[in-house]
């Protein structure tokens, strides 16, 4: 067989291959919208689930998913720039950094599910938080820290040596350069990364059945006090999120209408983790635009 | 390390002026002065000695070559004289800089770094504007009014001959300037911070022709206020432009002597095959 021959062979079949994954991809897609699509209305993403009767909808749950991951965010966000800054900065070989490194890449190869159950006999029973955003928001910090450390130390790897050097031939300090040249550089990138962690903390279930709960208690909208139990923003809540919803209607719904709800909850979890993926670059590139030039 | 019991003054507190290692004699033309000497100084990666060099004395307002083949040591004794190397290697010896040897311990490198800066081969500007990479390692440590940090963009921007081509640019991203251009920023850069010596890592390597020539310009004109040292692959860049030129080989400097001394009869065979392009 002659080498063009072969060349082309190999490119069709990469090219097969590829279009499979885009194909299973699309047709997934395809699928939950087709089916969501229709049943989404401001009603239904607004109103309170109906557990008996049809007409629900899942705007607690909706609630409940983005607050979860603000919260989420906020704790792992500072956790995980730490730690990669640390590793990618000031590390060296050691014993020690290989020790931390083989421990983020083990939690972050850890079940989701086990990460929930962890979290449901750490925090909710032997620190009593109960079935709470609190717990959730923790265990999805957990869940999320790996993940997100190895992101940014990923964007500060890609930083030029040369960045640090001419900081340094400047009499700026390790720290300085890193805080005023290095972090900056990275932001976009960093930023990316992190909606897209945002996007799979988004769709997290596993991990938030046993902590954050099954149950999405009616809330007060007018109530902003954190401390009331009925106020949105009370951290000791049991809070069901959009995709425990998901789960829980196909695995124990008695709703007449379950399976609309199930795919219109499918749909907006879906265009939600959508929206969060094409927005990353974009708002990546805005905000290198931003900082390179004042 | 600084050593934490030791009051870390800025380096200017320390100054001595008389101070031995200020002036060289030269038989024919009598006292000059110093800026910048080594004294024994030793460079070790790991436990392989990179380079062994004696001592070398760089006069005041000159330019002084490096040259030498690639591995011959003159960028890791170039890298030395500002302690880049204090992460990868183990530096020994003494740097004597106006009376103080700012090799040992107790010196305050980041204040040091802004006596003695540092160009590098590849143009490293910041992310940041035009104006913010110049200002952005002044304004770290002292303040500065508008006015006074306006003036010290042109001035620096003027010296390294890039004010004309920025001016009216000044906010626009470092990024997308052009490597002749980057190159001469980040002189500005350096010069920004009035340093004492400025050390240039082969800075014009990686320059066209035409970039790389403006870089030589913006020397000449600079060492009427700064004392130069710089390494280069470039023969006659060095010819052109440097008062001094050193010959590496192996680690050690071979020959140290003025450039037209050092281009039209060199005192050791080594040195005449590397000019004559017999190696390296």
């Amino acid at each position: 067989m002659n080498a063009k021959l072969a060349d082309k062979i190999a490119t069709t079949v990469i090219y097969v291959i590829a279009g499979m994954v885009a194909l299973v991809l699309f047709s997934m897609l395809g699928f939950i919208l087709v089916q969501g699509l229709p049943h989404l209305s401001w009603h239904f993403l607004t109103s309170p689930a109906l557990s008996f009767e049809a007409g629900g909808g899942i705007g607690i749950q909706l609630f409940n998913s983005f607050y979860l991951l603000v919260l989420a965010m906020v704790i792992s966000f500072p956790i995980a720039l730490g730690a990669a800054i640390y590793l990618n900065e000031y590390a060296k070989k050691s014993v020690w950094t290989n020790i931390i490194r083989t421990a983020i890449e083990i939690l972050s190869s850890l079940p989701s599910v086990v990460v929930g159950l962890f979290g449901f006999l750490l925090f909710v029973v032997q620190f009593k938080f109960g079935f709470s955003i609190l717990s959730g928001a923790i265990a999805l910090s957990i869940f999320n820290l790996p993940l997100l450390t190895r992101s940014i130390e990923t964007s500060l790897a890609q930083i030029p040596y040369l960045q640090r050097e001419a900081g340094a031939a400047l009499g700026l300090s390790r720290w300085e350069t890193v805080l005023h040249v290095v972090l900056p550089a990275a932001v976009p990138s960093i930023v990316t990364g992190v909606v897209l962690s945002a996007g799979r903390v988004f769709g997290e279930a596993a991990a938030l059945i046993f902590t954050a709960g099954q149950s999405a208690p009616a809330l007060n909208f007018m109530d902003w006090n954190p401390f009331n139990i009925s106020s949105p923003l009370s951290p000791m809540r049991p809070a069901e999120t959009l995709a425990v919803h998901i789960w829980k209607i196909n695995s124990e719904g008695i709703m007449p209408d379950l399976n609309l709800v199930s795919a219109g909850a499918s749909a907006v979890l879906i265009i939600v983790v959508l929206i969060f993926n094409f927005s990353a670059r974009k708002l990546g590139m805005k905000l290198f635009k931003k900082l390179t030039s004042s | 390390m600084t050593n934490p019991n030791i009051d870390l003054k800025p380096l200017s507190e320390f100054i001595v002026d008389e101070a031995p290692e200020r002036y060289i004699y030269d038989m024919n033309s009598g006292k000059h002065e110093v800026a910048i000497a080594t004294k024994g100084l030793q460079v070790r990666y790991g436990d392989k000695l990179a380079l062994s060099e004696g001592d070398l004395s760089f006069e005041r307002y000159k330019i002084t070559s490096l040259i030498g083949a690639s591995g011959s040591g003159k960028s890791t004794f170039l890298r030395s004289l500002n302690r880049m190397n204090d992460d990868v290697a183990t530096v020994s010896g003494k740097i004597m800089y106006r009376g103080l040897d700012i090799n040992s311990a107790d010196i305050d490198v980041y204040e040091m770094r802004r006596h003695i800066g540092m160009v590098f081969q590849r143009p490293n500007p910041f992310a940041k504007s035009i104006y913010d990479n110049i200002t952005f390692a002044l304004t770290q440590r002292g303040r500065y009014t508008k006015e006074q940090l306006d003036e010290i963009v042109e001035t620096s921007l003027k010296q390294a001959a890039l004010w004309d081509q920025v001016k009216d640019e000044l906010n626009k991203s470092a990024l997308a300037l052009s490597g002749g251009q980057a190159q001469r920023l980040v002189i500005a850069r350096a010069l920004a911070l009035k340093p004492d010596i400025l050390l240039l890592d082969e800075p014009s390597s990686a320059l066209d022709p035409i970039s790389s020539a403006q870089v030589e310009d913006t020397l000449l004109e600079l060492k009427k206020d700064y004392t130069i040292i710089i390494v280069t692959h470039n023969m006659q860049q060095a010819a052109r432009i440097s008062d001094y030129t050193a010959f590496f080989h192996m680690g050690r400097a071979i020959e140290y002597d003025l450039t037209r001394k050092i281009f039209t009869r060199p005192k050791v065979a080594l040195t005449n095959d590397y000019i004559s392009g017999n190696f390296g």
